[in-house]
């Protein structure tokens, strides 16, 4: 196919990943935007691989059946709580093919165009050295979100001293090294630009807890796309720079929202050391235990049933109880009872942007009744019972009224303002910031103590009775 | 007249890109971001056009087996990030 041809397709291959992103506006829509991707994938590769250069198809196309099979038995198998892994593993994986890219095209630059060894353009060497940098980057980076998330290593933040003096020191050094990269075109140099990246990577996930997930992925998902920007210009090829451009928007997009739920600025959180299991966890010793109030599943039933209306909030603790069905199944029932009963979703509930709709999408839990924080918040006030269940920080009061807690400032769902508060937690543990939760002291909140999924199971039986 | 070079016609389209994926991004409902990070995922994938390129092209084994391995793990991601992205929008578009 002649490069005229290639290129025109390439455009409409990028037109279809724009038309993917669109789809996602609505639910109704997203379904046929996803074909427009695939579509886009089909003929950006068929393009490819009609092209003149390519002179050998069988590693190709035994490539692509190996990874296909790979990548859809995974992704068949996948249980939605553990998509953030997930996905923290496929963008661990376009940082290294990132990488393997740019490697090829310095060992044989001729077969992109880029001249031949030796002689390949420092504009090109430059772009190299920094897809090779970012692809990198993104690789060791993801692979310790990775770790993280499903648990291999600690979710706490790993701070030493000098880690900021350090990982600048680093990024410096990569800056030089791809100057005198791109004036020598020296292969020693290319390796160990990607060690220092490969090493910067790690530095840089290692000290953020594992609260600061979210953004982390989002970050990451960023980085990706970036990647994909800097093998797109060293290759010349228009695709990948569109491509990596839309998901790079993307991803720094989620990370910006993110924050904002969080109330804490990218560059906080990129430093690190919050959102561990035992940040500062409060003295407990020199204050007094102060007084709240239990109730039993039968309690919780009682009032469920006697409400007019409900609102649940859910987070990432009811994912991990793997509580979504049970809870769907007690709102099904309150609402044959005539209760109206709806979700409030807080911006950062679960590991990744728009988790916790996942996971209540796939308890088959109606799309309309999800609603988004600002969406509901001003009901709260109206509402018979908040049925918070899982969640902690998302719901404390001390983020409008403490300014010296470190959550202040952070957006929260005014559960506060319902009527009656019933609160599903495992004790009377603080949440990831480490802060107590004033709302567990309120008159009318109710204590459940219990495993979120457990407690569902007994609430639905007390409901039955 | 100067050709322009192709740094600079790779900047433009990048820079547009940019602000084509920041509008379409910010349009894109909360309760779908993470369908929208999975399926960005597969597309940034794309980057497989290149491992092609060297795959289809290359004389030395070590270039082929960066290649190679490029093309794979391009693939896992192109067809586990559009699978588990099928997954998740079905879930939302279920019949009730």
């Amino acid at each position: 196919m002649n490069a005229n041809l290639s290129a025109l397709a390439y455009i409409i291959s990028s037109v279809c990943f724009i038309l993917a992103l669109q789809g996602l506006s609505s639910a109704k829509t997203s379904q046929r935007g996803l074909t427009f991707g695939i579509a886009g994938m089909a003929l950006a590769i068929g393009t490819t691989l009609m092209s003149p250069i390519v002179s050998s198809y069988g590693w190709i196309i035994s490539g692509i059946i190996l990874g296909g099979v790979i990548g859809t038995s995974i992704a068949k198998k996948i249980q939605m709580t553990a998509l953030p892994q997930l996905v923290a593993a496929f963008h661990s994986l376009i940082g290294l093919a990132a990488v393997c890219v740019a490697a090829a095209a310095l060992l044989e630059p001729y077969a992109f165009n880029i001249g031949t060894v030796g002689s390949i353009a420092p504009a090109s060497l430059v772009e190299m050295g920094l897809g090779v940098a970012i692809g990198a980057i993104t690789f060791t980076g993801s692979v310790v979100a990775f770790a993280k998330l499903q648990g291999l290593v600690s979710g706490n933040p790993l701070i030493f001293t000098g880690q900021h003096p350090l990982n600048a020191l680093l990024g410096i050094l990569l800056v030089v090294l791809i100057g005198f990269f791109a004036t020598s075109e020296s292969h020693s140099l290319f390796w160990s630009i990607t060690f220092i990246s490969l090493l910067l990577g790690f530095l840089l996930i290692l000290p953020i807890g594992g609260a600061d997930m979210p953004v982390v992925i989002s970050m990451l998902n960023s980085y990706s796309g970036w990647a994909a920007v800097g093998i797109g210009f060293t290759l010349g090829n228009t695709l990948l720079i569109i491509t990596g451009a839309l998901v790079g928007a993307s991803g720094a997009i989620l990370s910006y929202i993110m924050c904002k739920g969080m109330n804490r600025s990218i560059l906080n959180i990129i430093l690190g050391g919050f959102g561990g299991d035992h940040t500062k966890v409060l003295a407990q010793g020199g204050k007094e235990q102060r007084a709240y109030k239990t109730g039993s599943s039968e309690d919780a039933g009682f009032i469920m049933k006697n409400a007019k209306s409900l609102i649940i909030v859910p987070g990432y603790g009811m994912a991990v109880a793997q509580a979504q069905h049970a809870l769907r199944e007690v709102s099904d029932i309150l609402k044959r009872e005539g209760v109206k009963v709806r979700y409030a979703i807080h911006p950062v509930a679960g590991r990744m942007p728009g988790h916790m709709n996942v996971l209540l999408a796939e308890a088959n839990v109606p799309y309309e009744d999800v609603l988004e924080l600002e969406d509901i918040n001003r009901d709260f006030g109206q509402t018979d019972v908040a049925f918070v269940i899982g969640a902690n920080d998302v719901t404390n009061p001390a983020a409008k009224t403490d300014p010296k807690s470190p959550i202040f400032g952070m957006p929260i769902l005014d559960v506060d303002k319902a009527k009656t508060v019933l609160f599903v937690k495992r004790s009377m543990a603080p949440g990831y910031a480490g802060v107590d939760n004033e709302l567990f002291y309120k008159d009318n909140t109710l204590m459940l103590f219990g495993d979120a999924k457990k407690m569902c199971e007994e609430i639905i039986k007390s409901l039955e009775e | 007249m100067d050709i322009i070079s192709p740094f600079l016609s790779g900047l433009t389209v990048f820079v547009l890109a940019v602000f084509v994926g920041y509008y379409v991004v910010w349009k894109v409902t909360p309760a779908l971001h993470s369908p929208l990070m999975s399926v960005t995922n597969a597309i940034s994938s794309v980057i497989i056009v290149g491992a092609v390129l060297a795959a289809g092209s290359a004389q030395d084994t070590l270039t082929q087996a960066f290649a190679f391995v490029a093309v794979v793990i391009a693939s896992i991601n192109i067809f586990g990030g559009f699978v588990v992205t099928r997954r998740m929008l079905e879930m939302f578009n279920k019949k009730k």
